[in-house]
């Protein structure tokens, strides 16, 4: 994780590259729904869970380029030990730099539609926390997957979407809630799911992590 | 009784789909060894390095090192190895120092900021300790790459076309540390095109042509002119 978040800190390709596309998804978010509140209220949970992740796309799609340079690939998996170790790391490098993409899409949202997104923001960071740990873990997994392929951009979108599904479907109706001001307690169960989701989607991940690197 | 070869390959045979790049190949290299593998492109000289370090499983047949089979015990194997194949492995984000910190970390080793300077310095790289990668050129980052074997000290190193890319002083020093790996009872195999300086570090000489090994032979005292001859007796480049 050290060293993936230094190449970043020095390169800043994808942060920076992440911080204009957010910028450029609310331009269009804005146009579309123009300044009817309404219906901004109704798409909001959607809108900031399409922008979190086509942003992540985008960022964990980039996670294992940096290993195709001079083929350091090849090197972690010479690297004797257990490889899961790698996973992890990479895994809270991804976490991390979505959590900083995430506070930006905040913020820009709260800007570009008026809104004050302060009273739910400490229910808002536990769903947000909660759905990204589910959608980092399996992305970090599939990237790993897909970075040898020829076809990986399209390749990495299409598998990780549908295994998605759950996170997704209790992360908008979870971020729904709490946007409409309901306390954490009412979405208990969508935050049951997730946590569930989240367990499984890392224990996958470090289970099968040595296999996915080993092709 | 002549002790177990470090290296040793029995009937190995890889194909690639319908192609076929290794037939049936058996080779020893024994500690304090080096054998330099000659043969065309496509002769299968890198499969042959990619599968002894375990990166490619063989079709057919075994290939051990130190006594472990390296597609049935690959993680003891990598224990033993250092491959430097056409990739130098290096982060070009990062510092040299900071490249050979991650890959001790990776690798589980346990080294003082001391010993790190140390190789660094064994590669003559030391001024540039604090220099980001991307800023090198090719010969500094085969050598950053090099300068990981001085820490982890593997009993096996593989090297692809080692000498390329390095001006002369980095080979005068490549041939030196390879020299001195060999005495400490280190095995080499090294695949190359070269009949130059790779050739005065190894003790024999093998050369690949059609999925097998069609010479084998000591070095002795055959010159770079006898080696070229051998070379285009048994390849198909004779023409």
């Amino acid at each position: 994780m050290w060293k993936d978040l230094l190449v970043e800190h020095r390169s800043k390709e994808t942060l920076n590259a992440l911080f204009f596309f957010a910028l450029l998804l609310l331009f269009v978010f804005q146009f579309t729904l123009g300044p009817d509140r309404e219906r901004l209220a109704g798409a909001l949970p959607g809108l900031l869970w399409l922008g979190f992740i086509l942003s992540g796309l985008l960022g964990l799609g980039r996670a294992f380029v940096v290993e195709r340079e001079n083929d350091c690939w090849e090197a972690l998996l010479l690297a004797p030990g257990d490889k899961s170790a790698i996973y992890v790391g990479k895994l809270a490098g991804n976490l991390l730099l979505m959590f900083i993409v995430e506070a930006m899409l905040l913020v820009l949202f709260g800007v570009f539609f008026n809104l004050d997104l302060v009273p739910a923001l400490p229910a808002l960071v536990v769903v947000i926390g909660l759905g990204t740990v589910g959608f980092a873990a399996i992305g970090t997994l599939f990237a790993a997957m897909t970075t040898q392929v020829r076809a990986r951009e399209l390749l990495f979108p299409v598998l990780l979407l549908p295994v998605q599904v759950p996170v997704l479907l209790a992360t908008v109706q979870a971020t729904e809630a709490v946007l409409l001001g309901e306390p954490l307690g009412a979405v208990a169960h969508w935050l049951k799911l997730l946590a569930a989701a989240d367990v499984v989607y890392v224990a996958v991940g470090v289970l099968t992590f040595d296999f996915v690197l080993e092709g | 009784m002549a002790a177990d070869p470090l290296i040793r390959v029995t009937s190995l045979r890889k194909t690639f789909g319908k192609h076929r790049v290794l037939e049936s190949l058996d080779l020893d290299v024994h500690e304090g060894e080096a054998l330099a593998v000659l043969g065309a492109n496509g002769a299968g000289k890198t499969t042959l390095l990619k599968i002894l370090a375990t990166l490619v499983r063989p079709t057919r047949g075994t290939a051990m090192v130190a006594g472990y089979d390296c597609a049935k015990d690959p993680e003891r194997v990598r224990r033993h190895v250092g491959l430097v194949a056409h990739g130098t492995y290096v982060y070009e984000d990062l510092t040299a120092l900071e490249n050979l910190t991650f890959w001790t970390t990776l690798a589980g080793l346990r080294t003082s900021p001391a010993a790190l300077v140390g190789a660094l310095a064994s590669v003559e790289l030391e001024r540039f300790a604090g220099e980001r990668v991307r800023t090198f050129s090719a010969g500094m980052k085969r050598r950053l790459s090099l300068a990981r074997f001085v820490l982890a000290r593997p009993r096996v190193l593989l090297l692809d076309e080692p000498f390329a890319g390095l001006d002369q002083r980095a080979k005068k020093w490549l041939e030196e540390h390879l020299a001195s790996f060999k005495s400490s009872g280190g095995a080499i195999v090294m695949a190359t095109h070269s009949f130059g300086r790779e050739l005065a570090v190894a003790d024999r000489i093998a050369i690949l042509a059609g999925g097998v090994v069609a010479l084998d032979t000591p070095r002795g005292a055959l010159s770079a002119e006898d080696v070229q001859r051998l070379y285009a007796l048994h390849t198909e480049d004779a023409s």
